[in-house]
């Protein structure tokens, strides 16, 4: 066998993983919105199986990773998921040579409307959408989709996090007053509607748009509002040195607004990225750390027009433990 | 008297039936289900013909007109009431064969069941003509056919079977003839609407329910697998129960308004009574009042079945309770009383 001479760096933006089995590595094939044709998913198991060692992990971002490949064999493996990179319409540079970067990490979804009775909007396409606008990219950034306010896909560890809301719409002409919406909510969400003389009285403040009362609403009275609404957060992160739940941004949020802002927020990196940062690589959340959320809001806000029902949060504040400091 | 006609051609007839009379019709809500996305067949009153769904069966039914979920009946303030005003205008009402049939179930309860007629829902029953829609198939947890109310030979003003593309109606009423025969491209035909003849769902009702039946272990499952949500009496053609609501309006307490609304059998606060009690606690024993009243109580004091079959309550349980399937455990439990 030759000897091994393999650029590392490169590896890694290629989606290949630096394995602790010297010699190896893992190929990683990215799914963004957890969704993946059967075919493709077919074409993963020949490779695990051709030049791997017959086993598949499933990543906790829900993409792949086919471990036990020789380092040798990288070219090649590239070839072979080719189609899966066309089937799942990923954006590439040069056909043949796998993936062009891994930074920017695979776009999760929960299930959402597809398939899920509480899911708000396609999670599935929303977060394909975002695939398509932000990647390829070297930035280490890492959004999820999550279809309703239980927050299923976990959005609150990620960059970006967003959440699926519904205004709901109330008839009270369809209304019989049986309580199903006021039990409901108090229930299994956040108790924002009461019984007033026979009809139902919503608190718009408490309400999160969860849907519930809609579920459950057994006469129609309560509709989902012909808009898809979203909860954006931020700069959730797990690690090191502080890690920490992401915080209320926007209540309300549309779509446009949303992939604009997560487009914007990669000029803020490159104007603001430690450029001794360890192999390039810093969580946005650290940067903002270092330039204060107000910076990062004029990034965020360019050309941005929200709609008139967004709530924002000007000035959120985040919490988490800071292992990097005493007493932290 | 039979015609046929494009589109754009019944259009036309709606358009000028809707100078003379208000039309309520199944209309396919967008993104008005339960789920994101998904849309429900629910009545309402139409302003264009291209409003009314003619090919699915319609998730609530047309009592909603003559029996509306929630209506002011009156206004009160200190020592003075006033009526509720009602648009006095005809109406069309649009309604499959089933539907037709569930109209005199309602005429029972409303207008026939004792000495006093109920004044509010016959100046709505009065105003209404019938439109029949025909059914070219069976939907799903259909079983009209076993109830009998799959044909209609009378009842309606006219009818309009949707086939390929075109509208076939046969016009039972004469005064009606003259909205469809001044259409330019309507032919004369000889039109029978389409009715099914069989389902695949089918029920067998016992002539009569023994008492044993009461005390059957068969509503036991029912006690943990339905939710009580209700949504089975409330899409319902042909339950009829209601309460009372009297509001007194918060910034006046001597002034209000009694409302009437739906009520149902399967919904918490339906049998209590005064001193906390309640006479069917568990959801088993609702289920057990329901299906008995729908196949058998209701017969025993007016002589024919409550229910049409329309399936609907099959169709929009959330939990997959099956009413037909009750009927025939309800026959086969029977039977095997009686053997």
């Amino acid at each position: 066998m030759a000897n091994l001479d393999v650029n590392v760096g490169k590896l890694k933006k290629n989606a290949f993983r630096y394995s602790k089995v010297r010699g190896e590595t893992a190929s990683r094939i990215r799914i963004p919105g957890g969704v993946i044709d059967a075919s493709s998913m077919s074409r993963v198991v020949e490779i695990a199986e051709k030049y791997g060692t017959g086993v598949i992990n499933i990543t906790n971002r829900q993409g792949i990773e086919i471990p036990g490949i020789s380092l040798a064999d990288m070219d090649k493996v590239n070839e072979e998921i080719q189609k899966i990179i066309d089937s799942l319409r990923i954006n590439q540079t040069e056909k043949g040579k796998g993936y062009p970067s891994s930074g920017t990490r695979n776009v999760i979804a929960c299930p959402g409307a597809r398939l899920c009775p509480f899911g708000c909007y396609d999670t599935t396409a929303f977060a394909q959408k975002m695939e398509n606008s932000i990647y390829p990219n070297d930035r280490h950034v890492k959004i999820a989709f999550t279809g309703c306010s239980n927050d299923c896909a976990k959005v609150r560890l990620a960059d970006f996090g967003i959440i699926g809301m519904t205004e709901p719409q109330y008839d009270k002409d369809r209304c019989v007053a049986c309580g199903a919406c006021v039990n409901y909510c108090r229930r299994r969400s956040v108790g924002a509607l009461e019984l007033v003389n026979g009809k139902i009285v919503r608190d718009a403040a408490k309400c999160i748009g969860c849907g519930v009362c809609v579920v459950y609403c057994p006469t129609r009275a309560w509709t989902r509002s012909k808009e898809h609404y979203f909860r954006l957060v931020l700069l959730g992160r797990t690690g090191k040195k502080n890690p920490r739940l992401a915080e209320d941004f926007i209540k309300w949020a549309d779509e446009e607004s949303i992939l604009k802002m997560v487009k914007n927020t990669y000029a803020y990196i490159e104007e603001y990225i430690d450029p001794d940062a360890v192999e390039h690589k810093e969580h946005i959340g650290y940067i903002v750390d270092r330039t204060g959320f107000e910076e990062f809001k004029k990034w965020l806000f360019d050309g941005v027009e929200l709609g008139p029902k967004a709530e924002v949060n000007q000035r959120p504040y985040w919490g988490g433990r800071h292992y990097d400091r005493y007493g932290g | 008297m039979g015609y046929v006609m494009d589109r754009a051609g019944f259009a036309e007839v709606i358009a000028a039936l809707l100078k003379d009379y208000r039309i309520f019709a199944p209309v396919r809500k967008k993104g008005a289900g339960r789920f994101t996305d998904v849309d429900a067949v629910i009545y309402d009153e139409i302003r264009d013909a291209g409003e009314i769904e003619l090919e699915l069966k319609s998730d609530y039914a047309p009592k909603e007109f003559l029996t509306p979920l929630s209506e002011t009946l009156l206004y009160f303030t200190e020592d003075e009431v006033k009526e509720s005003d009602f648009d006095e205008r005809p109406v069309l009402l649009f309604g499959r064969s089933c539907d037709l049939h569930s109209l005199r179930r309602l005429d029972q309860i409303y207008l026939n069941n004792g000495p006093a007629r109920d004044p509010f829902y016959e100046r709505r029953r009065k105003a209404v003509r019938c439109v029949l829609i025909g059914c070219g198939h069976s939907y799903d947890n259909c079983f009209c056919v076993s109830m009998g109310s799959n044909r209609c030979d009378d009842g309606y003003v006219f009818s309009v079977d949707l086939i390929d593309d075109r509208i076939h109606s046969n016009v039972l009423d004469g005064s009606f003839i003259k909205f469809f025969s001044e259409v330019p491209g309507a032919e004369e035909k000889d039109v029978l609407p389409r009715f099914v003849t069989e389902n695949d769902v089918k029920v067998e009702i016992p002539e009569e329910v023994p008492r044993e039946i009461v005390r059957s272990g068969l509503w036991d499952e029912y006690t943990s697998r339905c939710i009580n949500c209700g949504r089975c009496n409330f899409v319902c053609p042909t339950c009829t129960c209601y309460t009372m609501q009297d509001v007194f309006y918060s910034d006046n307490g001597r002034a209000g308004e009694r409302r009437r609304v739906g009520a149902s059998c399967m919904v918490d606060g339906y049998t209590d009574v005064a001193g906390g009690g309640q006479y069917r606690r568990k959801n088993g024993e609702r289920m057990r009042f329901k299906v008995l009243h729908k196949i058998s109580d209701f017969k025993k004091r007016f002589g024919y079945q409550m229910c049409v079959g329309c399936g609907r309550c099959d169709d929009i349980c959330p939990e997959y309770i099956s009413f037909s399937n009750i009927i025939n455990k309800v026959n086969a439990a029977s039977r095997e009383v009686q053997a």
